[in-house]
């Protein structure tokens, strides 16, 4: 028989399909068996990368600590979308109190299951951007300071979705928000100092601290898992694309998600105690347009007379993100 | 045992005997005092099987105990004035949520200006959050109040602020009878949540609900508070029983007896009204005295009851409603609707003011002579007030109003520069 080139990666990206895997190394989602803590028939919108994230995380929880789970979660999409009674799609034990104290509510949890010595039970907070950089980040400090027993899980699609597309501070320079839009001499989203929490939450000396993104969710499992064996505070931030506030193709969120880790502009690493510990480096790196000429918040830097200094500010954003976490690999 | 100790002391002790599981503590000026006491008791091993946890705010201490109580664990936590206000978010919630966790107020102000001392808009602000609001009289009865509070919250699954006069009761020491943990224990059973985080019978607590159910929701969180109208005298009554003390109920009344003028009022200064009205009494006027306990539930019947019969009614409130009048007074008003009969809304000690018993007699006799206007703040500097006001007429840029009176008034450190 003559040699045939076997293709282990999916078109177009550099996912191994589970079945050439042995079981044990297989993805949670890959289980019949698996917990489907999401449930289906939430509201979420076509696309949403939120949903597909908190799925992924929450059943590798689950599975790493054999379903003993409680979430809080943030007010925003993910508790709207997935709860108004009587219906629900959580199956596991699960709490919404406000918008900015679920980091807070959490901490209160695990004291009690402390205190009632049910200690195998564990505990994850949950929120999108704005319930976790803005409104719910003294909480959130607060209780990574304490070095409380949360896994706190943001999911950031980079604006005030649930509101209708509002500016946080996770919003990106030059996107168009409902509160920041594309009119006037500088169009879109101020180019500030930005506020990078995963940074922040480092500086807490937390023992983990990583990002990952719904284009990479075996990287996304792994970490989930890796946290549920670490006890203390622990902080995970997501990307994760949404297509109503994006202005883009409910298809495309893989496609979006991959190009923003790919272009550097999403850097996905680790770190323990303070320290980058892991990175995961970018195999074929793009130029920011690729990623922004998708999504209609976009749109204004590539009009007839594309906005080259500002599709510049992007790139020198990406790269040097690229430079500060060795991000082409060694 | 009877102990001569500080009024929040006496609370932590109270606390402490109520076997709390999670206590969540930030610090505000007059309550601190109280979970300084608690915290030493957890590090020093003498309250045990508890949790105390030092937040970063007070928005994040109500929350940590929302989080605690929905998971099943006894929660506590303490804080006055701006504090209730940056966690009122979380004061709705947790009553809308019907967590039964237990609140200290020590009373205070609310600025600006800024100001550390005793009234009670703090608490009067939240008055329709859906707490019960129980506010104490004597150290004594905050002692009493915080035990017969858990086992109320837990009862009905509703949250219980105990409402303490800031310094006033917080920093004042006081001889106090402190029950001994077998009666405590006899008294309050452990803490079983009509709801909680489980893993072996998940739910989801706190989700949306539309306008189908949203009324229905409301009306029985109402319903809950005209349950513990009955429920909070029959636990009275249990305490009485048990420690041999009245202490809490709905309302006390104090020589009411036949008489024309009563004044109601809340909190300690109703410690003051009973002297004025004892030496009121030896000179033969007819003057008795109503303290709220429970302003939330309002005890409407209760003070109809006892008020009726009167001619006149003087409410002493330390809080007002701006632009309206007096917070106290409404709920009286509504208690005796229908029953034609004088009222008087007096407000009185805003920001610490000293209420003396020389005023209140004053204001009381002018009361009994119906010469009193419907309103009135008492002791209130009416040259300084008019002379402030006449400046504003002709100055645009004022300045800040505070500074300007307190140097009218020639304080001593309106003298320096």
């Amino acid at each position: 028989m003559e040699l045939q080139t076997v293709k282990f990666y999916q078109t177009g990206t550099f996912t191994v399909g589970n079945r050439l895997l042995a079981e044990d190394e297989r993805s949670v989602q890959a289980n019949t068996e698996r917990t489907n803590s999401l449930n289906s028939g939430h509201r979420a919108c076509q696309g949403c990368g939120e949903a597909l994230g908190a799925r992924y995380a929450i059943d590798a929880a689950m599975r790493a600590t054999n379903n003993q789970i409680i979430a809080v979660n943030a007010t925003g999409c993910l508790e709207v979308f997935s709860t108004p009674y009587p219906e629900t799609s959580w199956q596991i034990p699960w709490i919404h109190s406000l918008f900015g104290n679920a980091a807070a509510v959490a901490s209160g949890v695990v004291a009690a299951m402390r205190v009632t010595g049910k200690t195998d039970i564990r505990v994850i907070a949950q929120g999108g951007d704005g319930g976790t950089t803005d409104i719910g980040f003294g909480c959130l400090s607060g209780m990574f300071e304490r070095n409380d027993d949360v896994l706190y899980l943001c999911y950031d699609n980079e604006a005030y979705m649930n509101t209708g597309v509002q500016r946080s501070s996770a919003t990106p320079p030059a996107a168009r928000t409902a509160t920041t839009p594309a009119i006037g001499p500088d169009p879109g989203n101020v180019a500030g100092t930005g506020k990078n929490v995963p940074l922040i939450a480092m500086a807490h000396n937390i023992p983990y601290v990583a990002t990952a993104s719904v284009a990479n969710l075996r990287d996304l499992e792994f970490k989930v898992t890796k946290a549920m064996g670490i006890h203390g505070a622990r902080y995970i931030h997501i990307h994760v694309p949404c297509p109503l506030g994006w202005g883009s193709a409910p298809a495309d969120t893989i496609r979006i998600a991959r190009l923003a880790v790919e272009s550097g502009l999403f850097p996905l690493f680790e770190a323990e105690h303070g320290e980058v510990t892991g990175r995961t480096p970018i195999r074929q790196r793009v130029p920011v347009d690729e990623y922004l000429k998708l999504q209609k918040r976009f749109a204004h830097l590539f009009g007839k007379e594309p906005d080259t200094a500002r599709i510049a500010q992007v790139q020198a954003t990406a790269d040097r993100n690229i430079a500060r976490f060795g991000l082409l690999g060694d | 045992m009877r102990k001569q100790i500080e009024g929040s002391r006496a609370v932590a002790e109270a606390i402490a005997l109520s076997r709390p599981q999670v206590i969540c503590a930030y610090p505000i000026t007059p309550q601190t005092h109280i979970v300084e006491g608690l915290g030493e008791m957890v590090k020093a091993g003498e309250l045990t099987n508890c949790e105390f946890i030092n937040v970063e705010s007070e928005f994040a201490a109500l929350s940590v105990a929302i989080g605690a109580s929905a998971a099943g664990a006894r929660a506590y936590t303490a804080t006055s004035s701006q504090g209730l206000l940056f966690m009122a978010e979380a004061v709705y919630n947790a009553a809308g949520l019907g967590l039964p966790i237990v609140m200290t107020i020590g009373n205070r102000a609310i600025g600006a200006p800024i100001n550390i001392w005793n009234d009670h808009s703090d608490s009067m602000s939240m008055r329709d959050a859906g707490w019960i609001q129980l506010f104490a009289e004597t150290n004594q009865e905050a002692l009493d109040l915080h035990i017969q509070a858990f086992r109320l919250a837990e009862e009905l699954s509703l949250p219980v602020m105990v409402c303490m006069d800031g310094f006033i009761l917080t920093h004042a020491y006081e001889r106090v009878d402190v029950p001994s943990q077998e009666q405590v224990d006899a008294y309050l059973p452990p803490y079983e949540p009509r709801q909680v985080l489980d893993t072996g019978n998940p739910v989801s607590i706190g989700a949306m609900v539309g306008p189908e159910a949203f009324m229905e929701v409301r009306y029985l969180a109402h319903h809950k508070q005209l349950r513990a109208l009955q429920l909070i005298p029959q636990l009275s009554a249990l305490y009485k029983q048990q420690f041999g003390r009245d202490s809490g109920g709905l309302i006390r009344s104090y020589r009411t007896e036949g008489a024309e003028t009563i004044v109601v009022s809340l909190g300690s200064v109703n410690g003051t009204v009973q002297e004025v009205i004892d030496d009121m009494r030896d000179a033969g006027t007819a003057i008795g005295s109503v303290g709220i306990c429970s302003f939330r539930p309002f005890p409407l019947a209760a003070l109809r009851d006892v008020l009726q019969h009167a001619k006149r009614v003087v409410v002493l409130e330390k809080c007002f409603a701006v632009g309206l009048g007096g917070i106290v007074s409404d709920g009286v008003r509504n208690s005796l609707s229908g029953i034609q009969l004088k009222g008087y809304t007096v407000v009185a000690g805003l920001g610490g003011r000293s209420i003396t018993k020389a005023s209140l007699r004053q204001l009381f006799e002018d009361a009994g002579a119906d010469e009193l206007e419907q309103m009135t703040f008492l002791d209130l500097n009416a040259d300084v007030v008019s002379h402030e006001l006449e400046r504003e007429t002709h100055t645009r840029r004022t300045g800040p109003t505070a500074e300007a009176i307190l140097r009218r008034l020639g304080t001593v450190g309106s003298q320096v520069g």
